[in-house]
């Protein structure tokens, strides 16, 4: 029942992208076609893997908001390591930004779990945080195309089986997280954890652990993504990303994670995200300035959110009103 | 969003003794935080000559009015268990209004009436996402805040909109006597006018009656709803406030006015004492918070520090305040 409801809202939103890309495409065909929409694929790629990390994330009642300061960080560290190290090979590079990420993550997952602290305001405190460290460490300057290593540079870019390798390391953690939410212990755990904490302790789950991974899981993800982010537009500075976490938690919501955690899968986020993708390639396509694409994220998120909780309300038990009713 | 680890928090002892009142006020978050603003006061004036000089301190009343015009209704908005981030981007829509209307031709009086209302309305929009569809309060906000800046950046792009009219810059500008702000002025007016209707009136009572429980506070006929709504608006009416000192202050709006000040908003309400997940903290609280926050940022742009690196201080303020007395608490237990 609860599976049937779940494949039914992917489906419903996979419609909902179906039927875009159709409006879209009556009066601009050459959108739809096959390499555009690899590169409109390639393009939300950074979305979706931050979207998977902040979908396990909320998942266990929390909400990672450092996602973005954390992918410029770990962009600008790399970027410079590269420029004083331009013989490094890029496994070197990948291995210091996933490590690097994964570090951040653990701050917050720390503070989450040991502390006790609300996680909103870990992750509120640690963004302005790591964005404030950025500006330390590269003294606000640039990191420009040039002073980058080729191989640096084209890492991202290089295609395989006709796709970016961008592309292949989402659909990789794509397939990889599908597997470790529904197919391992700590899958099990989160969406226990924040189904119902309580529960779940009595169950033997430590909850502040769970959340703990959680968030290391999300910035591990983060990381990776700074340096593909960074290599891919060959530039990295303080504000790169700005503002990024709200559309990274957009996605999470439109692909029909609930913000009170519990539910979720990784492919409604991965759809969140392509649904996010779809409209802002579209934009100017169809002629819109791209100032309008905030408000639009903004309106999605509202209407996703509203959605979801129609749709979760409509399980009916309510006997007493409860206090968030309109009474 | 919740703290979640309900089940793992240590239950609360009822104490065999109540300690007297004097000890329980100099103990109380307010006095320590009062010790803190006094030692930033005396630090600051040894580390610069510039500190103690009446119109420099008067200067530094700027750094904090306009945000916590904001933080005195966001304090009660959090006590009753809710939160708003979209303050900075009400800023911004309402100062674009504000904007528009003076292209129209629109005198003060009417522009004073254009932010207000659409304070008003972006507090009311918010408030019926959280009261009347049942959306969690951080999410429908987060939501807001994008459609909010978003409808700026729509009728602003990159352009800006100049051209206030001479009298408009009293708000932000003008002194009430000697080196007193206006904005000073209605600082304290509106600080008192929180604090009684927070600690003394039943609507106050009502407030730290549904952050507790809000189930409880609807089954003793408190009509919840109704107080969240009046909260959402009174949050969406400062940052009208806010909006207009803040535009006449700087004689010039763009949509990415108030960049980033739903941190520091939800920051100093934090600092001043009052719990993020609701239910407590008091006003008088925040006002000091306001003056701490106020005197660092002075302090250290005194010392010429660059914006962004305060913004680490402000981040690592918030996550210290609460983690400070989690990680006393532990270390007593032990």
């Amino acid at each position: 029942m609860l599976r049937k409801l779940i494949t039914s809202r992917e489906a419903l939103l996979l419609g909902a992208i179906a039927v875009l890309l159709g409006l879209i495409s009556l009066r601009f065909p050459n959108f739809v076609a096959p390499s555009n929409l690899a590169s409109v694929f390639n393009d939300t790629s950074p979305l979706i893997l931050l979207a998977i990390g902040q979908m396990i994330v909320i998942l266990t009642k929390c909400i990672d908001l450092s996602v973005a300061a954390n992918l410029a960080l770990t962009g600008m560290v790399v970027a410079m390591i590269n420029v004083a190290f331009p013989n490094l090979p890029v496994a070197f590079i990948l291995i210091i930004a996933v490590m690097l990420g994964t570090l951040m993550g653990m701050v917050n997952g720390l503070l989450v779990w040991k502390l006790d602290i609300p996680p909103i305001v870990v992750t509120l405190g640690t963004m302005t945080i790591f964005r404030g460290i950025i500006f330390l460490i590269s003294d606000g300057k640039w990191v420009n195309s040039h002073e980058m290593s080729p191989a640096f540079k084209a890492f991202p870019r290089a295609e395989l089986f006709g796709l970016p390798v961008l592309s292949w390391i989402a659909i990789l953690a794509v397939i990889v997280f599908t597997i470790v939410m529904t197919r391992t212990t700590f899958g099990r755990a989160a969406y226990a954890a924040g189904g119902n904490s309580h529960a779940a302790t009595y169950a033997g789950i430590n909850v502040g652990r769970t959340q703990f991974v959680a968030f290391t899981l999300s910035g591990a993800l983060a990381g990776l993504t700074g340096y593909l982010w960074v290599s891919r537009y060959a530039v990295a500075y303080v504000d790169i990303a700005g503002g990024f976490e709200l559309d990274v938690v957009a996605a999470c919501v439109i692909g029909g994670v609930a913000i009170t955690g519990g539910i979720g899968t990784v492919g409604g986020a991965l759809l969140g995200a392509l649904f996010l993708g779809v409209i802002k390639n579209a934009l100017p396509v169809v002629n819109i300035s791209p100032f309008w694409q905030l408000a639009i994220s903004g309106a999605a998120i509202i209407i996703a959110v509203t959605l979801n909780a129609r749709a979760n309300r409509r399980k009916g038990r309510i006997i007493l009103k409860s206090a968030e009713q309109p009474a | 969003m919740s703290g979640s680890n309900t089940a793992t928090e240590v239950a609360n002892v009822i104490p065999d003794r109540i300690k007297s009142r004097l000890e329980q006020s100099l103990k109380s978050w307010e006095s320590l935080l009062m010790l803190v603003a006094i030692a930033i006061f005396i630090a600051n004036s040894f580390a610069s000559p510039y500190f103690l000089n009446a119109w420099n301190l008067s200067d530094a009343t700027f750094n904090f009015t306009e945000k916590a015009y904001i933080a005195f209704a966001l304090a009660l908005l959090i006590i009753a268990g809710e939160i708003d981030l979209s303050v900075a981007a009400i800023i911004a829509l309402a100062s674009t209004a504000m904007g528009a209307a003076v292209q129209a031709g629109a005198g003060t009086p009417v522009l004073v009436l254009v932010g207000l209302g659409t304070g008003l309305l972006c507090g009311a929009f918010n408030g019926l996402l959280v009261t009347r569809l049942g959306l969690p309060s951080i999410v429908a906000t987060i939501g807001t805040m994008s459609l909010f800046r978003g409808i700026s950046y729509i009728i602003l792009g990159d352009q800006a909109y100049r051209g206030y009219p001479a009298d408009f810059a009293f708000f932000g500008q003008g002194y009430v006597f000697w080196v007193i702000s206006f904005e000073f002025v209605l600082f304290v007016l509106l600080a008192i006018v929180y604090s009684i209707l927070l600690h003394k009136t039943n609507f106050g009572r009502a407030v730290y009656a549904i952050g507790n429980n809000p189930t409880g506070a609807l089954f003793s006929g408190i009509r919840v709803a109704r107080v969240k709504f009046i909260l959402f608006l009174l949050t969406g009416l400062m940052a009208g406030v806010a909006a207009i000192c803040l535009t006449s202050r700087l004689g010039s709006t763009r949509p990415s006015i108030a960049t980033g000040w739903e941190l520091e908003i939800v920051t100093m309400v934090v600092l001043g004492g009052v719990n993020i997940l609701g239910g407590s903290g008091t006003l008088p609280g925040v006002v000091i918070a306001a003056f701490v926050m106020g005197l660092v940022t002075f302090g250290l742009g005194l010392l010429n520090v660059p914006g962004i690196v305060m913004s680490i201080v402000i981040g690592a303020l918030l996550i210290g305040v609460i983690a400070l007395p989690r990680l006393w608490s532990k270390w007593k237990h032990r």
